[in-house]
């Protein structure tokens, strides 16, 4: 037949990946198996994509003539009839007369038929790439077929190995097993030996002893039976025993002074041990109680109260216990050595240490929390302040010492620099320079003071003069009014008041004398400035208000005002 | 320090009287006494055979010569040199004699332990102490002398007696829970007893003095036990040094471990000072050689010098592993003494022989260790002060205090090793003894820098 290079159905060919380009007769199918095989010569265009539905090229029209010739008309066309009526086709031939060809029917089949070829080639087109689709699919999956297989085949092996090794190390296992249980039993079963040997041994040595023994006995028997003259001492003479007296008989009395002398023996030394256990006893006691002191000084006072509180129902009581304690260990604390005692102190003495644990506990907590950054209380100091603070007191310590290494090295300088002498005699007084100035000042102000003082005090000693005057002058008016007074009486009370008179009389001269002594003593505050004499003459003074009692007013402002003068000229006596 | 000059001993055999005026010292058969400030011969005794052990009476008027091989006992008087008495136990045979406390009894231990034989002197009357333990330490008295006890074994069973010394009156007779008793000693303050076992068990048992079983301490089972006992001067503590190279410290109120000392190889506590002995050998100066050389210098010249360095830790010690298959191994604390202020705790572990641990007593710690260069042989406390002295037969003698230690050579010509000494009552001088001869070593009061 001809070269069709038409496209058929995959179905007829083979299940391969290149489709074939078979030749295939649209009309003769039978004849088309013998040639649907056969590659075209032109089978090198197969590499190029001949999938045009519609054959164009000249080969074609060879092909169309193979079937249908001028010959067989009329066959070909029953044929085709035939063909297209089994297909479901109207028939060719008209309907009036056989053997006439329809050509409208015959239009309309090739049309149909066309249709139908599109169809299919659409069909196969779309086929195909469904194939060709499946086709790498089918490779993806066969590609992961053979990686998955290849994994298991590795996997598998992998755990044969770790089968195999597993089984080596349950092996090793059991081996082990197995010689740590034989060394035990080696190990029972020396400890075994070393016993049996040990009751084995003890046995042969008392078997050994006892032979021994025998030996001994029989010797003992020999030496004693011998008797020989050779055991013997051979002594000068007796010594004396050491501490002079004779040896005393064995009695039942030694004997019992003997167990007494060694029961005091002992009991002696148990009361030296007593004692001593005693003392230190006190002295862990004082150190106990000292300790739980300062643990409750350490503790702040605040906290005690609501750790107590804290304590419920054990708080009260304790807090009694405590005051119990505290009560019977001021007492009598070095005497008790009893069970009570020692348990209570142990007891306040532990929780005064948890106490004291607690706020230790919380203190570092507190540091550790500055630490952090995170909110301090008022009086922890972070760690940074502190370093600032510390910086600037060293900063500040730095200046200072400058300072002071300057003012050192100025004062050198001043001491050591070499200058000559008129100089260093100005150098020498110009500190002093100063000082001396102020002191003359202070001079020219003492002198002018000392000179107003010594005016003063003219002044004061010649008013003391007039006013010694005036007061013998008034003393003198005194006297004489006194008289006139007690004439006036003495004519009332004639011989009763003689006495009085007299008295008065010796008064007043009295004060005449004193007047007399003062007005020469007045005189003397001139020439000598000295104490005593205004001492006197204060006493002198003084004594006149004791005579008269009358002129106790009077004389209390004399009083008044002559010590003050005197005071006055002390003063500037003394200045 | 003075050295006197050598004199002739053999046996190291050399004591001191108790009241400290004189010394006696044997050269074979003869007993030498001699004054202890100026060594002069006060008196010489000649004994009938080669004397094995002498021993001075409590009163310092008698000297006991025993000589084991011919089984007599020869008695001298110091105030009257012509007053004799021999003891001869016959065929009895001697292996140990000893005073006891009043000075006039001699209590002999025959042959075979058969049995001890009381000989008085002011009576010449005889007593026997049947079944005596066959131990070394089998005799005891209390520090006042008033009491005795002594270790019997009867029928594979240890007993023990308590004898009031003044008429030896039976007063206790006990039986105790040991093995094999090995070793007893009485407190210093008289009151309580330790019994201690055998090597093979550790075991020891505090008795009181009515014998009444105080207390027990067993520290371990099994391996090598107690090997050392040792009292404090005020009974307070009991040291005992076992085969485990520990001592443990046991207290007289509970009789319970207080502590336990180690005395490792390696000291890392830096603050524990360790004098190690450094030799340091002469400089010589070839110019003022004389040829041949005298006889003073040439011993100088070999002998080397010594002095104590301080250590720096950490310290090892040389450690000597003990032989294993042999019986009584160089192996635990083998020496044990309490100064007598009772402040520190003199210790040798025979593992590491050329070492010497003093214990802080008050502390309970480690304070000083001592290495020498050679092993310890002896050591022996002052009697009056903490001040330790070291003997390791070389020819040097070392002294230690908490202020420092000093090693001093032996002035003495040719060869003089000391191998033991001993201290004169008063802590002032010492005598150092060697295997042929003897000399004192006078101490200058605050001797020891």
């Amino acid at each position: 037949m001809g070269d069709w290079k038409t496209i058929t159905v995959p179905a007829l060919s083979s299940a391969s990946k290149i489709p074939y380009q078979n030749t295939s007769e649209k009309k003769n199918r039978s004849t088309c198996g013998t040639s649907e095989k056969k590659m075209s010569p032109s089978s090198l265009n197969m590499q190029q994509v001949l999938r045009s539905p519609l054959p164009l090229s000249k080969s074609m029209h060879s092909f169309f003539s193979a079937f249908c010739t001028e010959e067989n008309v009329e066959q070909s066309i029953s044929y085709l009839n035939r063909e297209l009526t089994t297909l479901g086709f109207p028939s060719l031939y008209s309907e009036c007369k056989d053997k006439e060809l329809n050509v409208v029917s015959v239009l309309n089949c090739m049309n149909e038929l066309l249709v139908l070829q599109r169809k299919n080639l659409r069909a196969q087109e779309e086929v195909e790439i469904q194939h060709l689709k499946l086709g790498s699919d089918m490779d993806h999956l066969q590609n992961c077929y053979a990686k998955v297989k290849e994994q298991l085949e590795t996997s598998r092996r992998e755990i044969v190995g770790l089968q195999e090794r597993d089984r080596q190390q349950q092996c090793k296992h059991r081996n082990l097993h197995q010689l740590l249980k034989n060394e035990k039993d080696e190990v029972q079963k020396l400890q075994n030996i070393i016993a049996s040997r040990a009751t084995q041994y003890n046995h042969d040595m008392k078997r050994k002893e006892r032979e021994y023994n025998k030996l001994k006995e029989r010797l003992h028997q020999l030496v004693m039976n011998k008797k020989d003259k050779k055991i013997a001492m051979d002594v000068l003479n007796y010594v004396g025993r050491v501490d002079g007296k004779r040896g005393a008989w064995r009695t039942g009395k030694t004997e019992a002074r003997n167990e007494e002398e060694m029961y005091k023996v002992l009991l002696g030394g148990y009361e030296q041990r007593q004692k001593q256990l005693l003392v230190e006893n006190a002295e862990l006691k004082k150190v106990l109680q000292q300790m739980k002191k300062e643990m409750i000084s350490l503790l702040p006072p605040q906290k005690q109260k609501p750790k107590e509180r804290a304590e419920d129902g054990i708080g009260p009581v304790l807090s009694d216990m405590e005051e119990d304690a505290v009560e019977l260990n001021k007492e009598n604390m070095w005497e008790l050595s009893c069970e009570t005692v020692r348990e209570q102190l142990t007891n306040s003495i532990r929780k005064q240490w948890r106490m004291l644990k607690n706020h230790v506990e919380k203190l570092d907590n507190q540091v550790s929390r500055a630490h952090s950054g995170a909110l301090n209380g008022s009086d922890v100091i972070s760690r940074e302040d502190h370093e600032l603070e510390t910086e600037k007191l060293e900063l500040e310590i730095q200046q200072c010492k400058e300072m002071i290494k300057t003012q050192q090295q100025l004062l050198q300088q001043q001491l050591m620099s070499p200058c000559d002498d008129d100089t260093s005699m100005l150098l020498q007084d110009c500190y002093l320079l100063e000082e001396r100035e102020r002191l003359q000042e202070e001079w020219k102000l003492f002198r002018e003071q000392k000179k107003n003082f010594e005016r003063e005090r003219r002044s004061f000693t010649e008013a003391a003069i007039r006013l010694g005057l005036e007061r013998k002058a008034f003393e003198e008016d005194r006297g004489a009014w006194l008289k006139q007074q007690f004439l006036s009486m003495t004519s009332d009370h004639k011989n009763s008041e003689h006495v009085k008179t007299q008295s008065a009389y010796s008064g007043s001269s009295d004060p005449d004398n004193q007047l007399m002594n003062f007005r020469s003593r007045q005189k003397k505050p001139h020439c000598l400035p000295s104490v005593p004499p205004s001492e006197e003459l204060c006493q002198t003074i003084q004594h006149i208000p004791h005579n008269s009692n009358s002129s106790v007013v009077l004389n209390k402002t004399t009083e008044d005002s002559k010590p003050k003068q005197w005071k006055g000229l002390n003063k500037a006596e003394t200045e | 320090m003075n050295f006197s000059e050598v004199f002739k001993l053999s046996s190291l055999l050399c004591k001191f009287s108790p009241d400290g005026k004189y010394l006696a010292s044997c050269v074979q058969y003869r007993l030498i006494v001699r004054d202890v400030n100026n060594l002069q011969i006060l008196q010489l005794y000649t004994c009938l055979d080669q004397i094995q052990y002498i021993e001075w009476s409590s009163d310092s008027l008698f000297i006991l010569c025993a000589m084991y091989k011919r089984g007599i006992v020869q008695v001298w008087s110091l105030e009257q040199p012509d007053w004799h008495c021999k003891i001869d136990e016959g065929s009895a045979g001697l292996v140990a004699s000893c005073w006891s406390p009043d000075g006039r009894h001699i209590l002999n231990t025959t042959e075979f332990y058969l049995r001890i034989t009381v000989w008085s002197l002011c009576t010449k009357s005889v007593s026997y102490i049947k079944y005596p333990k066959a131990c070394q330490n089998g005799i005891a008295f209390t520090k006042d002398g008033r009491y005795m006890a002594l270790a019997e074994r009867r029928d594979c069973k240890d007993f023990i007696s308590l004898f009031v010394c003044s008429d030896w009156q039976l007063l206790r007779h006990f039986d105790t829970e040991t093995q094999d008793l090995s070793g007893i000693e009485w407190a210093p303050n008289g009151c309580v007893l330790a019994v201690w076992d055998t090597c093979l068990e550790y075991k020891i048992l505090l008795y009181s003095l009515d014998g009444r079983l105080l207390s027990t301490y067993s520290a371990y089972e099994w391996s090598l036990g107690i090997k050392s006992v040792a009292w404090s001067p005020s009974s307070q503590f009991l040291a005992i040094g076992s085969y485990d190279e520990k001592v443990r410290i046991l207290n007289h109120v509970t009789w319970k471990k207080i502590t336990e000392f180690e005395h490792p190889a390696t000291i890392a506590n830096p603050k524990i000072i360790v004098y190690k002995e450094m030799e340091k050998s002469p400089r010589v100066e070839t110019e003022s050689l004389a040829f041949p050389p005298a006889r003073a210098q040439a011993s100088s010249l070999f002998s080397t010098q010594s002095k104590y360095d301080i250590s720096q830790v950490p310290v090892s010690l040389q450690y000597v592993k003990p032989v294993a298959d042999r019986a009584n191994p160089r192996i635990g604390i083998g020496m044990l003494a309490f100064s007598p202020d009772n402040c520190f705790l003199a210790t040798k572990n025979d593992n590491i022989p050329n070492a010497i641990w003093i214990w802080d007593v008050q502390k309970l710690k480690l304070f000083v260790v001592l290495e020498q260069l050679y092993a310890v042989q002896l050591f022996q406390w002052d009697p009056h002060q903490p001040r330790l002295a070291i003997c390791t037969g070389n020819s040097k003698v070392y002294l230690w205090s908490p202020a420092g230690c000093v090693s001093v050579q032996v002035p003495m010509e040719g060869d003089f090793q000391v191998l033991s000494l001993c201290w004169h009552s008063s802590g002032d001088s010492m005598a150092l003894l060697s295997k042929d001869n003897f000399c004192m070593c006078y101490l200058e009061r605050e001797e020891v820098k």
